[in-house]
């Protein structure tokens, strides 16, 4: 039985990834001053200009900063399962980007460091009544990064049935 | 220019009162405020009111007596009270006024705060996924900084226990049980490396300031205290905020309370080595940390040495949160930094009992910070 998937939001990230449109966090650029910017913006926050084009932004980094998440945040606004599992959350610098708040795969502080190697991924954050899982960026760092194989395996939909 | 100076400040103690409306609080705290200038409210000539859970908050003259004065909502997050004083001030400065008010009150439900990431602007993924909590922010900047500039977990839990050992000398404060730096480090981790005690809540009370035209003043009080500057500054591209999906690379941008501190100073003409005591946004440990050295109180590092040292202490070379800070009070918002500005304006008349700190102080300092990335500055002196 495949599992099935659905992004959290559309123009977040390449949906659903594959062999020739691979996992990338959806970005704008400025065309004006060229700002990179996420999620994408239509209107630049350093030259004002509302002209902008989509830029796939990297899939590796590295750790600036980090934290957990040890208790359900209240909700809503979260709508992750009932029975909480703590999370971790950092920033991520993809080089000449920007740097992107995201969870991470790795739950323990102590396996994090600053400065470590990041690799862009998908976890499932929540799964719906109907079994359907709801997709959310991470990084994950890379000795521990889930192959893009695995994630090919499962059967993407466009809505929930 | 004519000077502003506070007269009379009335604080409803912080903490849980069950059944009793923050208009209350804040109609208590005005009149707190009114009997200790020796004035009555139909002399208030006008005034600004700041609270984040009452929507129309200057429906307190319902309470206080309906006199027609110009009483101006006002709100900028956690920073609300430092706009509050702003502009009660500016009405004074401006010749518009001679005797103004600033109020805050606020009654916030228990736990974390929650809302909509809409209100902040940011799309509703960022809330679905368990990123929208701004005690993220917290955890990661102080992470980064102990991680940077050699600040150890031990310090951030002398910081508590040392808020909350104020607290305890304050009888209007919410969390008034001594902890131990160890009890501190013995409580669960929130957000690494932030743990329980080491957070402020959000939680219920009122604070509110009279101020008057300097040169009246000596026809309410012997013991004016001067607001020397007020700024207010938000946050610029490149800043490590709380609530930002990204932020740009380059070159590290000062945070708004590094702007704030500095125009302030400029305005007061003071510089931070005057300072005698200082009120800073503890929302949590960490928090103080590092605005010790965002404010200019210290370099960036320091704060090992000098928290070991005991210089923040009540008796130390530099007084932090002598009445507990948002540790040991809790934050409700609206009055928050008027709840400050009334810590400093009694130690600066010398009489903040078993709290009052040595010598004579002349120069007090407060500080705000919160979403969406905003920070607002009081100096005051004798």
């Amino acid at each position: 039985m495949t599992t099935r998937q659905l992004p959290v939001a559309e123009g977040l990230f390449t949906w659903p990834p594959s062999e020739s449109e691979p996992l990338r966090l959806i970005g704008s650029e400025c065309t004006a001053c060229g700002l990179v910017s996420f999620p994408a913006a239509s209107d630049c926050v350093r030259c004002a200009s509302d002209e902008s084009k989509i830029r796939l932004l990297a899939d590796r980094g590295t750790l600036w900063t980090y934290t957990t998440q040890n208790f359900r945040p209240p909700s809503p606004p979260y709508d992750g399962p009932e029975t909480f599992e703590p999370y971790s959350v950092g920033y991520v610098e993809l080089a000449g980007e920007l740097l992107v708040e995201a969870r991470l795969t790795e739950p323990d502080p102590e396996k994090l460091r600053i400065g470590q190697a990041m690799r862009l991924t998908l976890v499932p954050y929540a799964v719906r009544d109907d079994g359907t899982e709801v997709m959310t960026f991470a990084f994950a760092p890379v000795e521990e990064s889930i192959p893009v194989e695995e994630l090919a395996q499962t059967e993407p939909v466009e809505e929930a049935s | 220019m004519t000077e502003a100076v506070i007269i009379g400040v009335g604080l409803h103690p912080f903490g849980r009162f069950p059944g009793k409306p923050a208009m209350d609080m804040g109609a208590d705290a005005v009149r707190l405020a009114l009997a200790d200038a020796g004035v009555t409210w139909p002399q208030i000539q006008g005034g600004y009111v700041g609270s984040f859970e009452v929507a129309n908050p200057d429906a307190i003259v319902g309470k206080l007596g309906l006199t027609g004065v110009p009483l101006r909502g006002v709100f900028n997050g956690c920073a609300t009270a430092g706009t509050a004083v702003a502009l009660a001030a500016r009405a004074i400065e401006t010749g518009e006024h001679d005797l103004t008010i600033a109020i805050g009150l606020d009654k916030h439900p228990r736990g974390a705060f929650a809302a909509d990431p809409s209100v902040a602007g940011i799309p509703s993924w960022y809330g679905q996924t368990g990123l929208f909590l701004t005690t993220h922010f917290f955890g990661m900047k102080i992470n980064r900084y102990m991680h940077d500039h050699g600040i150890s977990h031990e310090t951030l839990a002398r910081v508590a226990s040392k808020n909350f050992r104020n607290a305890a000398g304050n009888e209007k404060a919410w969390r008034r049980t001594p902890l131990t730096p160890e009890e501190v480090l013995a409580s669960p981790v929130l957000n690494y490396p932030l743990r329980q005690y080491m957070y402020c809540g959000p939680d219920e009370g009122a604070a509110a300031l009279v101020l008057c035209r300097a040169d009246q003043a000596h026809k309410y009080t012997s013991t004016p205290v001067r607001i020397r500057s007020t700024s207010l500054r938000s946050r610029r591209l490149g800043a490590f905020e709380v609530q930002s999906p990204s932020f740009p690379v380059g070159e590290p941008v000062e945070s708004p309370t590094v702007d704030a501190s500095r125009e302030a100073y400029e305005r007061a003409g003071i510089g931070p080595e005057d300072v005698d005591v200082a009120q800073l946004q503890d929302t949590d440990a960490g928090s103080e940390i590092i605005h010790m050295a965002e404010n200019g109180l210290c370099k960036d590092g320091e704060q090992e040495r000098l928290i070991a040292e005991g210089a923040t202490e009540i008796g130390g070379r530099l007084p932090v949160n002598t009445d507990g800070g948002l540790l040991g009070n809790g934050e409700p918002i609206g009055a928050s930094g008027l709840r400050q500005i009334h810590e400093i304006v009694l130690q600066l008349r010398g009489t903040a009992g078993t709290r009052q700190i040595p010598g004579t102080p002349r120069v007090g300092y407060t500080h705000l910070y919160g979403a969406p990335g905003v920070s607002a500055v009081t100096i005051l002196s004798t």
